[in-house]
């Protein structure tokens, strides 16, 4: 075991390197000269020439490339182009919100889902599964947008059950204040697409022999789906939501922005407005360093769900 | 022995029917399939059309006076037309009489002289528009169709920009193995290991801050397709591991075909029901990120109408209590992305029944 764990953080390297050389093709070289890109966004040209001095724009590339390297393993990748502030301290300032609201979001949706989706099973072929089929691809087809926009005006802006937007300095009152809504509409739009997902994980198994063989030793039909299939089919659930664990990080941008949410997602998408290249590039990087980690850990986590695995 | 005998040898001439064919007789008998076929054919045909220039090419005209109500509602109050009439005539109605202090007073009447004789046809803004005005008095309906010529074509485009890297990619992947595979398992890896939503703010940001992308709707083509294309490469090297390896493969080898050829003439064919597949969901896929990614502003540019973009203008329209641009947009996009899923898992059945 630990020798898979060495092996698999000894592998990450070459990746690791690979996406800190993508974010600087694509930032420093094709995006080119920040003198070029800054130009009528920072007038005061001191600011200007001090930034292409920090990313070293008149060396050659590889020495570019050696300063973002290092600004990589220092977590310095200094300060934002646009407020000046610190690009350490804006990520580690912003991912507490984007957490508030993403991880009772991961939690609630995978909850509704795997039990909706036990039901939906349990019934399959019948008019109820097909209706709930028809409406999943309904609701899957409408766009996120729609339903942030329509959602907010409704419940926060005609009948007032919410706050429209906003956010504050206290936790408790961020949770049970602000942060409903947002967590509602993700959950409301995340259950539709893993709800068909999980309903087929389940359905894959139900045809195996060991199904057939639980129920030919007289196992009611509860009992095989909820200890027989349900143990199985939560392993490819589980690889499910290891995929989309990273994604809490970033949060779901487009409710920050609606909600003025200050969280990594709509710092991303400020960022990008602003052409303030190091925030994008310092969040990219990481990122994909914390999804390779949760990666692993998933992988570790098989080991004990499912004890056929075996580390090879 | 005698079962092998039942079957009749196959006659000398006689065509079997293909692949595609066959696939062809399933979709036809899946009337989800055809359905969502029609629709979405539908969507196309209006596409090109527009594309034309046939329909909806004065869509930038302001027909209408502003928030024009839609035909069926043509007695609802409309108090920003009014507001925006009052306006008009107060900025007609004849200033404070300064001609005693004003120097340029007595050339005034030289100039309304000279002014009436430039001919202005002043026009007559409708009060009603078939689905509504916007804030212009553009009409909602023509907005829709133009903008859904946009976002289709930018989700088709990318879509099949990304189906052509992944499957190119996959197929050299899969086809050579070794060395070969090892650097664009890397590739794919480095592309994967980002979440997918900052790949692409990422490379749209690059994009709208240089660029450096090209003009119009191509950044967003190549930024969409650019990122997207790893699930694709992914399913077609898999396909090319399981081919590569066939008879008919090592057949074609045996008579001097080029690997070239192998890969392109004798296999892709043999996997290509994977990549329509792929493509059809994908086109999906990258209309809703269209959708997305213009209303953020990353995506078509402003002087350009798409679903993305009337979806924006509907944020802030939907509370002074003009729905109809948002329920055009929105409405329009629901039917062609549930037509355009259903028929990806209709073609899904008819190209590979086994799955079922």
């Amino acid at each position: 075991m630990t020798a898979y764990v060495i092996r698999r953080v000894w592998q990450m390297i070459p990746t690791i390197f690979g996406v800190i050389l993508l974010i600087f093709i694509l930032f420093n070289w094709v995006g080119g000269d920040p003198a070029q890109v800054l130009a009528g966004k920072i007038s005061n040209p001191d600011q200007i020439a001090n930034i292409r001095r920090q990313l070293g724009v008149d060396q050659p590339y590889w020495v570019q490339l050696l300063i973002f390297v290092k600004q990589v393993f220092t977590f310095d990748f200094g300060r934002s182009w646009s407020t000046n502030e610190e690009v350490s301290h804006i990520i580690l300032t912003r991912v507490g919100p984007t957490l508030t609201i993403m991880l009772p979001v991961l939690f609630i949706t995978t909850g509704l889902s795997v039990l909706f989706a036990v039901l939906v099973a349990y019934v399959r072929g019948t008019l109820t599964d097909r209706m709930v089929m028809i409406a999943c691809t309904v609701a899957m087809s409408i766009s996120f947008l729609v339903y942030i926009i329509v959602f907010q005006w409704l419940f926060g802006f005609i009948l007032g059950w919410f706050p429209v937007q906003g956010w504050s300095e206290s936790f408790w009152k961020n949770l049970t204040y602000y942060a409903p809504l947002p967590i509602m509409l993700a959950v409301f739009v995340g259950v539709a697409p893993e709800l068909r997902l999980y309903r087929s994980f389940f359905l894959d198994e139900i045809h195996q022999d060991y199904v057939r063989t639980a129920r030919a030793k007289g196992v009611p039909e509860k009992g095989v789906m909820l200890k027989h299939v349900m143990r199985n089919a939560l392993i490819p659930i589980l690889t499910n939501v290891g995929i989309a664990l990273p994604g809490v990080f970033v949060g779901s941008f487009l409710l920050e922005v609606f909600f003025s949410v200050p969280g990594l997602g709509r710092e991303v998408v400020t960022a990008v407005n602003r052409s303030d290249f190091p925030v994008i590039k310092a969040v990219t990087v990481y990122l994909a360093i914390i999804t390779m980690v949760i990666n692993l850990l998933v992988d570790v986590m098989y080991k004990f769900v499912d004890p056929r695995v075996s580390f090879k | 022995m005698s079962a092998i005998l039942d079957h009749p040898p196959a006659v000398a001439g006689h065509h079997s029917p293909g692949l595609w064919l066959l696939a062809w007789r399933r979709l036809r008998h899946d009337r989800v399939g055809m359905v969502s076929l029609v629709i979405v054919v539908f969507f196309l045909l209006l596409m090109t059309a527009s594309y034309m220039g046939l329909v909806a090419s004065d869509w930038s005209q302001e027909k209408g006076v502003s928030y024009a109500n839609p035909s069926f509602l043509a007695g609802a109050e409309n108090l920003e037309a009014k507001a925006m009439e009052q306006r008009a005539k107060a900025a007609k109605a004849p200033p404070v009489d300064l001609s005693d202090v004003d120097p340029l007073a007595p050339r005034y009447k030289e100039w309304e002289e000279r002014a009436k004789k430039i001919a202005v046809t002043e026009v007559k803004r409708s009060e009603t528009l078939p689905l509504g005005g916007d804030k212009w008095g553009r009409d909602v309906l023509k907005k829709a169709i133009k903008g859904s010529e946009v976002s289709i074509f930018v989700g088709l485009s990318s879509a099949l920009l990304a189906t052509l890297i992944g499957t190119v990619l996959g197929a050299f992947a899969g086809y050579w193995g070794g060395k070969v595979n090892d650097f664009l398992e890397w590739f794919y890896n480095i592309f994967t290991s980002i979440p997918y939503i900052l790949l692409i703010l990422a490379f749209a940001a690059v994009a709208t801050s240089t660029g450096k992308f090209g003009k119009g709707i191509v950044p967003i083509v190549l930024v969409l397709s650019l990122t997207g294309w790893t699930g694709i490469y992914r399913l077609i090297r898999a396909e090319y591991i399981k081919h590569a390896n066939r008879e008919y493969v090592k057949a074609a080898q045996a008579i001097g075909a080029s690997n070239n050829s192998r890969m392109f003439h004798h296999i892709l064919p043999n996997v290509s029901h994977v990549a329509l597949v792929q493509l059809s969901q994908y086109t999906v896929g990258f209309i809703k990120a269209e959708v997305i990614l213009s209303f953020l502003g990353f995506g078509v540019p402003v002087d350009m109408v798409s679903w993305g973009t009337m979806l924006a203008e509907a944020q802030n329209e939907l509370v002074i209590g003009k729905w109809w641009q948002l329920a055009a947009a929105g409405l329009s996009m629901a039917v062609l992305v549930t037509a355009f899923s259903l028929l990806t898992d209709s073609l899904r059945d008819a190209l590979d029944p086994k799955l079922r």
